[in-house]
């Protein structure tokens, strides 16, 4: 029983932060269309800012945190003024393969810049221990699923009812329409881009708290996949039930089975997914009138 | 009120598409653009609604003014900040949308946030059968629904001169005649100017004011709608009638062919 709810919340826990990571994926895929490949590294970027700013600069956390959602923010309004915005109106698969340029771009920056070097990540969190029943949880972890939670259900009150929300499911669905309603898409895809950054930080954060500063916190980014497709590639609450089913597999697998098949076992059903459900469990199916 | 001067409009660099088309839409009218497939007539709207440049098309020479202001060189969203709004062929609703959340993003550029609740009240005044949908995704709503929707979410914005692209397109005739009413309607109690751009000619011109007909980029004949009718060369061309006035019949097809005046 103990066991059962100490692999519950370390599931929970990893669930949350996929799906604060794939919060980023959905909202750059909603409103673009694009699969983003380098979400990871933004999440890596994330880690060593928060880094760069506690650590080695010796910042209070809660400025360091601050400034690393600046520097995140201005980051993805970059990313889309120089990379994406002389991609627009091309295929989709221009716009996807030159993601995958800028994970290995970023990821070379980071290198670049902080080394190959794992390093310790200033720990500004509280990690008391909690008892949940007979449980013992870390207290970083309870936080993890709660700011996950919150940004998550701010998101979907955004996508429902902001005027910008809407604009960008809008864009989603057809560009040149919204375009033709005045909609900006350059700005739809600076404000996604930013968003994605900035939750990929504090996504970024979360990992590094628990598994320390280096090369490794890009993985998670890899693992979101699976979650997103579980979820539907433009759902929020499948971001949010995706993160939490492919968190707790994991767990039980590596508590239960062993720790080698968890790290298969969301591969394993991602392809299942895609042979019953390619859309997902909430995505948005065609909408084809006969 | 929209005054186009010798456009020219040309696709990827090199293929013209408007050879010099010069048209006039005066406040408070129903300006019909008429004219077969391929004339020009609607990149002629989206040269004014701005929306050339994502499909590599320019407008080269010439110009377009806007209450008095040049609006040929501006980007789309500017310009639908200044009233115009181009309700695009086919529809175009926002499938994975609600009808609600469709009359929104139409009034995505409205300033004074707190009157869109009140304006969704009135399209629904035109359009009852949307308010009966209005949770419905707008990908589920039948093809007058949408065209009715298409139609509404471009009065949300609050346009002072609405253009309308082939509104008749692939709807039942009597809907037609519905949507047409309310056109006419939106006309004569908004005071939205529009320019209705049709391949149903007898349609437009029977609620249009004046009208002209497009082919091969260019203007070639205009004249209030009286004046057009009357015209023996957009009768047999466009209106399928022949000189007696009586409808055609495909049988004298082969023996008589009128050849058009204007381009002689």
């Amino acid at each position: 029983m103990e066991k059962l709810v100490q692999l519950t919340v370390s599931g929970l826990t990893n669930g949350a932060i996929y799906a604060l990571v794939a919060l980023g994926f959905v909202l750059i895929y909603k409103s673009s269309d694009v699969l983003n490949f380098a979400q990871g590294e933004l999440l890596l970027f994330g880690a060593y800012l928060t880094f760069f700013f506690v650590a080695q600069q010796g910042l209070i956390w809660p400025l360091g945190v601050l400034l690393t959602l600046v520097v995140a923010v201005f980051i993805g309004v970059l990313i889309e003024r120089f990379v994406l915005r002389p991609l627009i109106g091309e295929p989709i698969i221009s716009m996807i393969m030159v993601t995958i340029g800028l994970s290995s771009l970023l990821k070379a920056i980071v290198n670049a810049i902080w080394g190959p070097v794992p390093r310790e990540f200033p720990p500004f969190i509280p990690s008391h221990e909690v008892y949940l029943g007979t449980a013992v949880v870390g207290m970083d972890r309870l936080l993890a699923i709660v700011i996950a939670l919150i940004l998550l259900g701010l998101f979907s009150l955004f996508f429902r009812y902001s005027r910008e929300g809407i604009a960008m499911r809008a864009i989603a669905d057809d560009q040149q329409a919204a375009l033709s309603m005045g909609i900006s898409v350059r700005r739809v895809f600076a404000v996604s881009w930013s968003i994605a950054a900035a939750t990929a930080a504090v996504g970024g954060v979360m990992v590094a708290n628990i598994v320390g500063v280096s090369g490794d916190v890009s993985g998670v980014g890899l693992r979101v996949f699976p979650v997103v497709i579980l979820g539907g590639l433009d759902s929020i609450p499948g971001a949010i039930l995706g993160g939490a089913i492919i968190g707790l597999l994991e767990a039980y697998t590596g508590g239960y089975i062993g720790q080698g098949l968890s790290q298969v076992i969301p591969f394993i059903v991602l392809v299942l997914i895609l042979m019953v459900r390619p859309y997902g469990l909430f995505g948005q199916e065609i909408i084809e009138r006969v | 009120m929209l005054t186009l001067n010798n456009v020219e409009v040309i696709y990827n660099d090199f293929i013209l598409v408007l050879k010099g088309l010069s048209m006039e839409v005066r406040e408070g009218q129903i300006v019909a653009l008429l004219g077969a497939n391929g004339a020009g007539k609607t990149t002629t709207l989206k040269a004014i609604s701005g929306l050339l440049k994502p499909e590599n098309g320019e407008v080269t020479d010439g110009s377009i003014e806007f209450a008095g202001e040049r609006i040929d060189k501006k980007e789309a969203a500017e310009i639908v900040r200044m009233g115009i709004f181009q309700v695009m062929e086919g529809r175009r609703v926002f499938e994975h949308l609600t009808v609600e959340e469709n009359l929104l993003a139409g009034a995505y550029t409205r300033p004074d946030r707190q009157r869109i609740r009140e304006d969704i009240e009135h399209v629904y005044h035109y359009f009852p059968r949307l308010k009966e949908r209005r949770r419905a995704k707008a990908g589920y709503l039948s093809g007058g629904e949408q065209q009715m929707l298409a139609i509404g979410r471009a009065l949300m914005a609050r346009p002072r001169l609405m253009l309308l692209d082939e509104p008749s397109l692939g709807l039942a005739p009597l809907l037609v005649q519905e949507i047409f009413g309310i056109i006419q309607r939106i006309n004569r109690e908004e005071g939205t100017t529009i320019l209705l751009v049709e391949q149903n000619a007898n349609l437009a011109l029977s609620i249009a004011d004046y009208g002209y007909i497009m082919e091969n980029g260019r203007i070639v004949l205009e004249g209030d709608t009286a004046t057009l009718r009357d015209n023996e060369d957009v009768k047999e061309f466009y209106l399928g009638l022949t000189e007696v006035g009586k409808r055609k019949s495909y049988r004298d097809v082969k023996h008589y062919k009128r050849r058009k005046r204007w381009l002689s």
